[in-house]
Parts: structure tokens; sequence; C-alpha cells
């Protein structure tokens, strides 16, 4: 081919309109496809006369593989053809989408298979049901003689055999059923079963449509100069020169900064380089960590609000036989999804659509409802792939849905409002800097007889909308949860929060509060156990007694790391087991150090999940866990100096990369337990556990992430 | 201002393509926003991250910070182009690995491989390493990504379709 091609919007995004057929929520495609009707008995399933079988998700993809997982909960009940099974996102419009604690839709906490475990197998079963009265009367038979299998009902006496895609019409006259029977675990066919995940093939051919690929017509493109410095204020702008560029449409100012409007990203970039800024920066304009460290060290040596009291630890330590103390520094981390923020809003006089990577749908439609000036549900959210989530897609103050509905009621044109990675690394909502105080006591056998934890960092919750339900006397639970539920035996225990306040933004970062309790918990347990002469796991195991859950994945772990046998020269292994979102993890990390520097060479992983799903993406979550715990032991920081955050983008805000890639293993204890996270519950024990190899390899202690060369020299 | 805009020919996934833009527009905005090819990703803008690779006459680069004027007569081929069906070796194998979690950084690791497969019919691990190491994935899926392309190399060797 050759000559001419035009390259208007219109013609050439082939995306565009695909968009809004993938995302057509499964209700409205019932009802609009009146030309081929459909068996549709709640918002999550819809099955065709073609045989296909379109099952809703109402969690968001972000690569922990709720788009294969959820399906497969719906599929085992319904006994569909898994071959046959199609997703569609659903959209934020039908309460039935919601969270089923939460009263929202949303996704975090690890929580999609454990919540969902129980009301996607009964949405299954009340459609197989329905599916099977429906052969029933069609044979003239007897429900008991009639089974569901693999797509289709068979009347067992005679063979006779009704497809689910023959049975749309009567199946629809049914009445669902009040009650459901679900299978017994060892019926499961599908469940506990390694599955190819749904998404991987358009995954590989670049038609995955993540938020950035979103084009529709008309649509204009926006990015916004923020202020420099936290908390800090617009004082006044000057946008003649960035007006007269090609390409650059407006600039105006809106609540977080000032909106340059053009016809590209480049237009749009070159327009708010262009930009004259004047910002009232306040106390934000002050910050430096290394202030801020100083000051939370003061603040640990001094009472805080208790989390939890066991015994008289203070009487305790004093007691002890050998008296031990540390403290540890964790930085700022920013959650870096390789898809930077971007939102697009196509809002009209009595509408706002919204198409856009998010965790929270519904609280962030109450928020672009209430900026537009529109009701809740004359705003629809179309959730897209995300490129990564972590936590920074469920802010908590809808952030980025929140500027971009600003932009559009100024604008009245569709817009897709984008971040560049270096606003992505300096935009805050970060997880927070931490300053961890430890004290503990050993009786004469060696044996802990006290632990006192004093926790400093800012709360995610307080001053949010979810303070209220999520903070109770003083504690926010995501800043203690790993440290307050210790599960070591412990006689005397006493952990205590302080809470500053700081203009800088925090957010939900992987793994939340347990991201560094359990580097703080482990790496002390660690210390302790040498204090006492004594080898780690088997130091660990004599405290796990009431803890069987932990007791086993740290045996797992171990015994598949050959803890124990000898190592090259030069390497080290260190061992953590943690809990976070139900599930238990252990991690033994096999390390070297060099020139200043950290190998990891190999992790054992072991998990303990409840029944699993999906065995491969349980896997994948814990390799993924591992990597993105790595990252930030080894990389991981963000720092302030005059309120300015000095990293900007992957140069100087690292993350692994394939010639650092440690061989990861991963066993998972078989259990009948109810299903439990797996999104982060493999983050928690990578930190300490190669903290505690360097510390077997070298003989320095790491008291503070990252590893640098700097926290590697020997004191 | 329009004079800022230069009239340029190149060729994507064995299609011509001209187009009228500023000179120095990255091409991955021009593949994205013009084309409307977004299988190309944004990542970090300063060739860092490997989201945005595409080849070049056959060697793999960042388009996010190579201009578009430096393409002219050139031939591009983005994940779109790799194969019309996803039977690509590297496709199949990283179906078959289920290598992708969000998927976003996909594209560019896909297009680095076979930039290296094309040069390298058995890579070692060291070969994956140096070839693969400018792309970033944030989740994790080096491991994965390291087995496919082994996978790949093997399925190439016994004659699976390019």
């Amino acid at each position: 081919m050759s000559g001419k091609t035009k390259t208007t919007k219109t013609e050439s995004v082939p995306g565009g309109f695909l968009v809004l057929g993938f995302h057509v929520p499964v209700r409205r495609a019932s009802a609009a496809a009146a030309s081929s009707p459909a068996f549709a008995p709640n918002a999550f399933i819809r099955i065709g006369q073609d045989e296909t079988v379109t099952l809703a998700v109402n969690k968001s993809e972000m690569g922990q593989g709720v788009f294969t997982a959820l399906p497969m909960l719906i599929c085992e009940e319904l006994e569909a053809d898994w071959g046959k099974v199609q997703v569609a996102s659903a959209s934020s419009m039908a309460k039935d989408y919601r969270h089923t604690s939460w009263g929202v839709q949303g996704t975090g906490g690890s929580s999609s298979v454990a919540s969902e475990w129980d009301r996607l197998r009964r949405v299954g079963a009340a459609a197989r049901e329905m599916l099977v009265s429906a052969a029933a009367a069609t044979f003239a038979a007897d429900r008991s003689e009639c089974r569901a299998e693999n797509g289709a009902v068979i009347h067992v006496p005679t063979g006779r055999r009704l497809t689910y895609g023959q049975l749309v019409e009567k199946a629809s006259e049914m009445e669902p059923p009040k009650n459901v029977a679900l299978k017994q675990p060892k019926d499961f066919k599908l469940i506990g079963k390694p599955t190819h995940r749904l998404d991987t093939p358009e995954k590989t051919d670049g038609s995955a449509l993540f938020g950035l690929d979103v084009s529709i017509p008309g649509m204009l493109t926006a990015l916004i100069a923020r202020s420099p410095v936290f908390g800090g204020k617009l004082k006044s702008f000057n946008a003649q020169k960035a007006k007269t560029l090609p390409g650059v449409v407006d600039a105006f100012e809106i609540p977080s900064g000032v909106a340059v409007i053009a016809d590209s990203f480049w237009s749009a970039r070159k327009g708010r380089d262009a930009l004259e800024l004047t910002w009232d920066e306040g106390e934000g304009g002050k910050l430096s960590t290394d202030a801020l460290r100083e000051q939370y060290a003061q603040l640990a040596r001094t009472p805080g609000t208790v989390a939890r009291q066991d015994g008289n630890a203070a009487e305790a330590f004093a007691k002890a036989a050998k008296q031990l103390s540390a403290e540890y520094d964790v930085p700022y981390l920013a959650h870096a999804p390789m898809e930077p923020l971007n939102c697009v809003v196509d809002l009209r006089d009595e509408s706002c659509e919204i198409w856009t990577g998010t965790q929270a749908q519904t609280m962030d439609q109450r928020r672009a409802a209430a900026i537009t000036g529109l009701k809740p549900d004359q705003v629809k959210i179309n959730t897209m792939y995300l490129g990564g989530g972590f936590g920074r897609r469920g802010s908590k103050t809808s952030d980025f849905v929140s500027e971009a509905a600003h932009v559009a009621r100024a604008l009245r044109k569709p817009v897709k409002v984008m971040w560049t990675r270096e606003d992505d690394i300096r935009g805050g909502y970060y997880r927070p800097l931490w300053h961890d105080r430890i004290e503990a006591g050993l009786d004469a056998s060696g044996h802990p007889v006290a632990w006192r934890h004093t926790i400093v960092g800012q709360s995610i919750l307080v001053g949010s909308r979810y303070e209220a339900s999520m903070v109770e006397g003083g504690i926010d639970e995501t800043s203690v949860e790993g440290a307050a539920d210790l599960p070591y035996s412990i006689p005397n225990i006493q952990v205590e929060l302080h809470t500053p306040s700081l203009p800088v933004t925090t957010l939900w970062w992987r793994s939340v509060g347990h991201s560094h309790t359990a580097f703080v918990v482990e790496s002390f347990l660690d210390e302790l156990a040498h204090a006492a002469g004594r080898d780690p796991f088997e130091f660990r195991r004599a405290l796990l007694g009431s803890a069987p859950r932990h007791l086993k994945v740290l045996e797992l772990a171990a015994e598949k790391a050959g803890w124990g046998e000898a190592l090259p020269a030069g390497r080290g292994r260190g061992i953590a087991v943690h809990k976070s979102f139900d599930s238990y993890v252990a991690q033994v990390a096999e390390v070297s150090v060099a020139d200043g520097k950290v190998k990891v060479h190999r992790v054992v992983c072991a998990v303990d999940c409840g029944m699993t799903v999906n065995p491969d993406t349980v896997a994948a979550q814990m390799e993924s866990g591992i990597v993105f715990g790595l990252s930030a032991a080894l990389y991981g920081a963000i720092t302030l100096k005059d309120g300015r955050v000095e990293q900007s983008n992957f140069k100087n805000y690292p993350i692994l990369r394939m010639g650092e890639m440690p061989e990861v293993q991963v066993h998972i204890v078989p259990s009948r337990e109810e299903p439990s996270g797996i999104g982060e519950p493999g983050v928690p024990p990578i930190a300490p556990a190669v903290a505690n190899a360097v510390f077997m390899a070298t003989g320095v202690r790491i008291r503070r992430l990252p590893i640098n060369a700097e926290v590697l020299k020997k004191p | 201002m329009a004079g800022n805009l230069v009239t340029i020919n190149f060729s994507v996934n064995r299609r011509n393509y001209t187009v009228d833009v500023a000179a120095d527009t990255p091409l991955l905005w021009v593949l994205r926003e013009r084309l409307g090819l977004t299988g190309t990703k944004y990542g970090c803008g300063i060739a860092q991250c490997g989201a945005c690779t595409v080849l070049v006459d056959g060697a793999a680069i960042r388009s996010c910070v190579t201009p578009v004027s430096s393409v002219v007569g050139k031939e591009i081929t983005t994940i779109e182009g790799l194969s019309a069906d996803r039977s690509h070796p590297l496709q199949k194998a990283w179906i078959d690995e289920d290598v992708p979690q969000c998927g976003y950084c996909q594209s560019g690791q896909i297009m680095a491989a076979a930039a290296l497969l094309a040069r390298k019919k058995e890579p070692s691990d060291a070969d994956i390493d140096a070839a693969m190491s400018g792309i970033l994935c944030r989740c994790g899926t080096y491991q994965r990504i390291r087995r496919a392309i082994h996978r790949a190399a093997a399925i190439s060797g016994k004659g699976g379709t390019t």
C-alpha cells in the first residue's frame, strides 16, 4: 500500500468504539441486543443463543487475575463450557456490582476472591438451576432426572441433551430459586485447577485497552501543572506564551493547579512547560525527609497511643536478663504503576461518562457527580484495564477523577487528562515514611519475655472520607497491622502509635501497613535469635506454638529452601514469615553482597491462602509481590528537600530489572480454609528475608531501607 | 504556527503513512494518537522503561525519545504488526506461560524479545538479561518472560510460524 493515509482522529483510531462494545455492562447488553435473545438472570451472567457465556467482573483487573478467578467462581456452579466464557468489565451503574462488605464498588485489600467466593458461586448456581428447570420442562421430565454439565442440560435416563443456547428463551421464563446448594470442594471441576488467564491473549497483541488508550470523538488532551510542594496554592499564572504554541487550545485554573488543553500530548506538554506560575508554598515548602526522620525518632521515645497491651512489657523489660533495642526507618514510596494515571471524561448537560482505570468506582462516581453538578446515577464509569494499581488507583480523594471532572466542567468538551511519569512520581499519595523503635528482653535461657514496639508515621485514613469507619480510639488499623497482631508467644507485649500530621499525601501502597511492620518485626526477631544464640528459623518455630498456619508456611519454606544446608562462600540466607490479608507467607532469600550492592539469587516462598481458585495466579502473585517488595527493599525511596520531591522518573526511582531477577519458587500449602488474599501478601516478607540474609552474608544488620551502599557499610 | 509542521512519510507494519506533524514529536505519540496504534505504550518518556519499544528496520528502539523526523522512509513494526493472529512464536509462548499480569509493559517486552530472537536464535540467560533489562515490568513477570523467550526459541527451532 502507498499514498496518503488520512490520520484524522475518527478514522485512525480503531479503538474508540470497540471500547464501548467491550464495556457495555451485561445488563444493558441484554436489553440492547433485542435481536439476539439472551438468558440474563442477574447482573453477572448473560448466555446467548450462540452459546456464548458473558460474565461481568465487578472488580478492576490490574494484573492480579480477577478477570479469570471471578469467572471461574461463577462457571464452577453454572456448569458452563469454560471455553465459551467471555468477560465484560462491569460498569459503575448497578448496585449489584458493589463490594459485598464495603457497600461501594471497589477493588482492594486483596479481598476480591475472598469477598466474592460465596456470592458469585451462588450467582452461578441460581442460573444453573433455572437452566435445569427449563430443560426439565422441555423434556417434560422431573428436575431430579436432569443434570447440568459443560454448557448443556442432560436428561440422564434418556440421554437427551439441550445446550444452554437452546434453553435461553425457556430459562428466561423460570423463577430464580430462593436457595441453592453449593458444591463441596471435592466436587470442584475448575476451582483449584491451574487455568490460563482469559486476558492473556489480548495482552500479547496490543489490543487490550487501558485507560490511556481510550479515544472518543472530539477529545482533547490535558496536562495539569500542580504545586511543586505539598499543600501549595496557586498565586498567579500567565498562559499567554503557552496559548500561542501550536496545538494548544486553552489554559485555565482548576483547584489543583492549571490545566493546559491541547490537541495532543506533545502540544500539551510544550504548553505546560511554557506556563509561568507562582505558588504560595506555605509550610510544605520547608519539608525535608532528613528532618522528619529526626523528629520521628524523638517522638518514638515518648509514650504513644496504645494499640496492644499484653502483661507489663516495661516491667518485664527492666527485669530481663538481656535487653536489646533498635530503630528502623523506611521511606516514603511511590506506587509507580507502569501506566501513568489518566482519565477520560465526556461531560454533557444531563450525563457524564468516564473511562479510566480505577479501583474505586462508586466513590469516584460520587465525586465526579458532586463536581459536575449531576446526580451519581447520571455519571457512568467505564473501568478499563489498569496498567498496574498497587493502591494508587484506589484514591482516597478520587484525585485523578476529580481533576478530570473539574477540567471537563470548565472545558465542556471531551477530554483526556494525562499524567507524565514525573507527575506520577512527584504527585504524592505515597506509602508513609515510618520510624519504628523496638525493645525486647530475653530471659536467661534466651526466651523473649518483653516486646515494646513504638511506631511513628502518618495515618493514611485520618482526615480522609474513610476515617469514621476505619479509625478507632486514635488507632489507624493500617498503621499497626502486622505489629499489633504479633503472632509470637511473648508474655509481655506493648505496641504504641504516634500519628503526626503533615501535608504530604499518603495512600495504601501494596500491602499497606504490612509493608513496614513486617520489615521491622521480622528483622528484630532475627536480631533476638542471634542475641539468644539460636538459629533464626528454630527461634521462630519455638515461638509459633499458637500460630499453626504461620508455622506451617515457615517450615515449608525452610524445607524447600534447604535451610541449614551449606551455601557457596559469600552467600547468606534469611527467613521471614508474615500474615496479611488473612494469608500466611514465608520466604527464604539467598543473597550475596558486592560493591555496595545486594544480589538476590533465589527466593523460596510458601503461601497458605486457604483454598486456591487459580493456583497459577497464586504463584504469579507471589512472584509479583516479591519483585515489588524487592524494588522497594533495594532501591525505593521518595525523599523531600525544601519541600520538593527529589525523584522524578525511573532513573532515580529505580525498580528491579530483568538482570536482577532472582529465581523464585512458590509452594502452596494445600488447604480447605476459606480463600484469603493473594495480591498483596507476597510483599511483606521479602524485605526482612533479604535484610536477614544480608546479615548472614556480611554481619551488617539492616535497619533502614532501601539497602543501598551507605546502609551496607559496616558500623 | 503551522510552519512548525512537516510532512513525514514512513511505513508502519508494512503500510505507508504520510503525516503532517511537528518534527520533534516522538514517534510514540504519532503511533498512538495519529495512527491509533495504542499497543505501544507510554511509561516514562525518557527511554528508561521500554514500554514504548518498537522495531525500526528490525532494531528495537525507544519510540518515546525518537523524533518522528528521524524515521522518514523507514520500516516500523509495532506489536500490532508482529502477526495478524497471535501466531508469532513469542505470542504463542507468552500465552502458554501466562506471562502478562497488568499487561501494560508487555508490548515493549515482546518487541524487545522479537529483536533479540531475530539476531540470536537460541539466546542464553545472559543474552536475555542484556536484551531485556531495559524493559521494566512493575508486576514482576521477569521469570515468566525468561521462560517464554526460551520457549519461543524452541518453537521457532521447530519451524513455528513467524
